[in-house]
């Protein structure tokens, strides 16, 4: 099965060698950060974690949101998703792999990352969330190369995998939620230490996650002669107006609690978001931009007459997943350490190799979902079933 | 690709990792680290290290930078110019900004702006602990010192996300060539720089304090004029001590108290 | 069959590759000496004995550290009976002097680069 990812036109392996010098170019930075030390990206003592783990928090989201497509066809047999699953399972598969290079770049001592496995710590949440990431990346290649596999065979999949699949759904929903208790337990951070940070979370992933799926849905059926079909695409979009609604309301709910509390140091935040504070006012910009999209996004979603033209609707996944990268893959992090526990404001912006490396990062997750994609795309192909 | 090969190469990739992971693992398991000699376990007296700071001594200039100093060179540790990178174990900060919660609208100037030496306070219910992966900080549980294991960091910085004090500091480069020297050109002191990647704070001098010898930053002050005093260094689980006696006797404010932290360094107002 | 010359070929290459070690050594000076290492003038025994120390000198100073920072032990009690101190820099390094005379000898040997150094205060020697 594995040959078919070296089944492919010139564009697919044009796109690849293209990843490939990006994801080159990552390693050479990474390789200078290796050698310096993580002072040449932006972060500093006061904000001492930046895009990587910004980048970690988003993408843990995106994985998570294949529960979306697994839950309904397997748990509530809605057919339609049925050639969608594995699109979303293996999109799980590769943004897992992301997360976890984003955490190992993030480290200062990348060498002892096994030092988590050796000394486990069950009261840090951090032991968790490798160990969920891990299981999850587990579980998808499992159950993705299974039930692949025997369709490409004609056959039902093995019995030993329909557990694992149900198994996946909560653990979907795991992964999420203790990436969020990462940051919602922590007292010293009052902007991270609400309970809504796991709804939110999830709401967010949710939205982005099948805007991510229907765009790549649009590209396969537009690049290749797999069509995965309209009505699970506009089952997707009905997902994300719902989560995104949702998202926007736990925002609102957020932002009552504290402006309408008043108390210096849960407005201070939002302060510096969306109006800038005692004069720092980096990322006042990309908020209004964020609500922007997101007003923009939602409203032309509820139109069905909109939403039903799937070149309108890629536009509004676009905007969906540009927004929700900036409250999550942005914003939340970093406003975290602002104002610092001294009340200090220091800002953060990240460097040229730091973002080098996050381009290379991406590049290596879509390198990994172009192979897995092609060989989904290759078997379907000649099966005939499209 | 036939069934044959498949099969073949499947069960190979089995083979691969078997034994990948198998040598490692019965390397752990079988591996006699004949333990030639004995590490005798001492048997401590349950004790809480904690340190009282005179506000009212430390406004002396001369008593903190003696103190800060000492620390610094005791441990080797960097002054890196960009502040932004710079790594400290003890420094002062202004009243409004340590007692956040003590502070209000009309705080007399002098105190508003006071400085404050602060430092890792050893709390008593650390979230840093909390929070590692990896135990590379834990609290001792003989001398409730919060101690950092250079040896084990992973370098992720979570404790420093989860101190509520900013007493950490990650070295985001390497250190060595920001560590001050004396005349010779040779460090202050024997104690291990940190590398790159590492987190670092007070530890309380736990190397001093097993050798009978009061913390550096303690011994130092106390060597300035009218500084004696200014910082009192002591067991807590010890009722005659003098820090014990301290906190019986004077009004003492601790650093966000509300979080439910425990932090062991005191001041008097 | 008409690949046969292909894959002897293939096979042969990595037959060559994979022994390398064992054939690009042969023909050349001989044996390289084992290191000559400058023991310490001023002490007679090390801790434990030099054929335990060479063996299991990582071994040693990791349960040391981790007696020293995770137990807050200060002796240890050696199998001639004799108590030291458990330091790096204390104990060891106060008789074997030169980190270029003694570690880097071994070490350079059977190539490895332990990073003791990055953070530990290298002894320079006299």
């Amino acid at each position: 099965m594995l040959q078919n990812a070296f089944t492919g036109g010139r564009r697919y392996w044009m796109l690849l060698g293209f990843l490939a010098l990006l994801i080159l170019s990552g390693v050479v930075a990474y390789g200078q950060q290796l050698t310096e030390g993580l002072h040449i990206t932006g972060m500093n003592r006061d904000v001492t974690w930046g895009l990587y783990i910004s980048q970690f928090t988003f993408l843990v989201g995106v994985a998570a949101s294949a529960v979306m497509v697994v839950l309904p066809y397997y748990l509530h047999n809605y057919k339609a998703f049925g050639k969608m699953v594995i699109l979303g399972e293996f999109l799980a598969v590769s943004a897992v792999v992301m997360c976890m290079l984003f955490v190992f770049v993030d480290m200062g001592q990348p060498t002892r990352v096994m030092n988590v496995v050796l000394h486990p710590t069950p009261n840090s949440v951090m032991f968790w969330d490798f160990m969920v990431l891990f299981g999850y990346l587990l579980l998808n290649l499992i159950i993705g190369t299974v039930t692949f596999d025997a369709e490409r065979k004609g056959a039902s999949p093995q019995p030993w995998v329909k557990p694992l699949i149900y198994l996946s759904i909560p653990w979907a929903i795991s992964i999420h939620t203790v990436t969020a208790f990462l940051y919602s337990g922590l007292e010293a951070r009052p902007f991270w230490m609400t309970a809504i940070m796991g709804p939110r979370f999830l709401a967010s992933a949710f939205a982005s996650g099948p805007s991510l799926l229907i765009l790549l849905a649009l590209v396969v059926r537009r690049f290749t002669k797999f069509d995965p079909g309209k009505e699970p695409i506009q089952k997707l979009a009905t997902i994300v107006v719902y989560a995104m609604t949702i998202n926007v309301f736990f925002v609102g709910v957020e932002l009552f609690t504290s402006l309408y509390s008043d108390m210096p140091g849960h407005i201070h935040h939002f302060q510096y978001l969306f109006t800038g504070l005692h004069g720092y006012a980096a990322l006042t910009p990309w908020m209004w931009t964020g609500e922007v999209l997101t007003v923009f996004a939602l409203v032309l979603l509820y139109i069905p007459k909109i939403r039903r033209q799937e070149k309108y609707l890629a536009v509004l996944c676009v905007a969906v997943i540009a927004a929700i990268w900036i409250e999550k893959g942005l914003a939340m992090v970093i406003t975290g350490f602002i104002p610092s526990p001294l009340g200090k404001i220091t800002e953060y912006s990240p460097t040229l190799p730091e973002i080098g490396i996050t381009v290379g990062i991406y590049a290596l997750g879509f390198f990994i979902l172009s192979l897995l994609y092609r060989i989904v795309v290759s078997v379907r192909e000649r099966m005939q079933v499209l | 690709m036939d069934e044959s090969r498949r099969s073949f190469l499947k069960e190979t990739g089995w083979a691969a990792l078997g034994l990948g992971c198998g040598f490692p693992l019965l390397n752990t398991a079988c591996s006699s680290s004949s333990a030639q000699g004995e590490t005798p376990s001492q048997t401590g007296a349950q004790r809480q290290w904690a340190m009282v700071v005179d506000i009212q001594k430390c406004m002396d200039e001369e008593v903190r930078n003696a103190c800060i100093a000492a620390c610094h060179r005791a441990h080797n540790v960097p002054h890196i110019p960009d502040p932004e990178d710079d790594v400290k174990w003890i420094w002062s900060e202004e009243y409004q900004d340590v007692f956040p919660d003590q502070a209000h609208e009309h705080t007399a100037l002098a105190i508003r702006h006071a400085p404050i030496l602060i430092l890792c306070n050893h709390c008593t219910n650390p979230p840093c602990v909390r929070v590692c992966p990896t135990q590379a900080t834990w609290k001792r549980d003989e001398d409730g010192i919060v101690m950092m294991d250079m040896h084990r960091c992973i370098g992720c910085r979570y404790c420093i996300a989860a101190c509520p004090y900013g007493s950490r500091s990650f070295n985001w480069r390497d250190p060595r060539d920001f560590i001050e020297r004396d005349a010779d050109g040779e460090y202050y002191s024997d104690f291990p720089t940190r590398t790159k990647g590492v987190v670092e704070k007070c530890n309380f001098c736990a190397e001093r304090l097993r050798e009978g010898l009061q913390p550096a930053c303690v011994e130092a002050v106390n060597q300035v004029d009218g500084g004696a005093g200014a910082l009192v260094f002591g067991d807590l689980g010890e009722p005659g001590s003098e820090v014990s006696r301290i906190l019986a006797d004077r009004f003492t404010i601790c650093r966000r108290v509300e979080l439910g932290t425990g932090p062991n360094v005191y001041y008097i107002v | 069959m008409s690949d046969k010359p292909k894959i002897v070929a293939g096979l042969a290459l990595f037959v060559a590759l994979v022994a390398f070690p064992v054939w690009y050594g042969l023909g050349g000076e001989g044996e390289v000496a084992a290191p000559e290492l400058e023991y310490p003038a001023d002490a007679d025994a090390c801790v434990e004995a030099t054929a335990y120390m060479t063996a299991n000198h990582m071994d040693l100073l990791n349960r040391w550290r981790n007696a020293v920072v995770r137990e807050g032990q200060r002796e240890y009690q050696a199998s001639s009976g004799e108590r030291y101190v458990m330091s790096l820099t204390g104990t060891c390094l106060d008789c074997h002097t030169s980190r270029d005379e003694f570690c880097t000898k071994c070490h350079d040997y059977a190539d490895v680069s332990p990073k003791c150094w990055d953070c530990h205060i290298a002894p320079e020697g006299n």
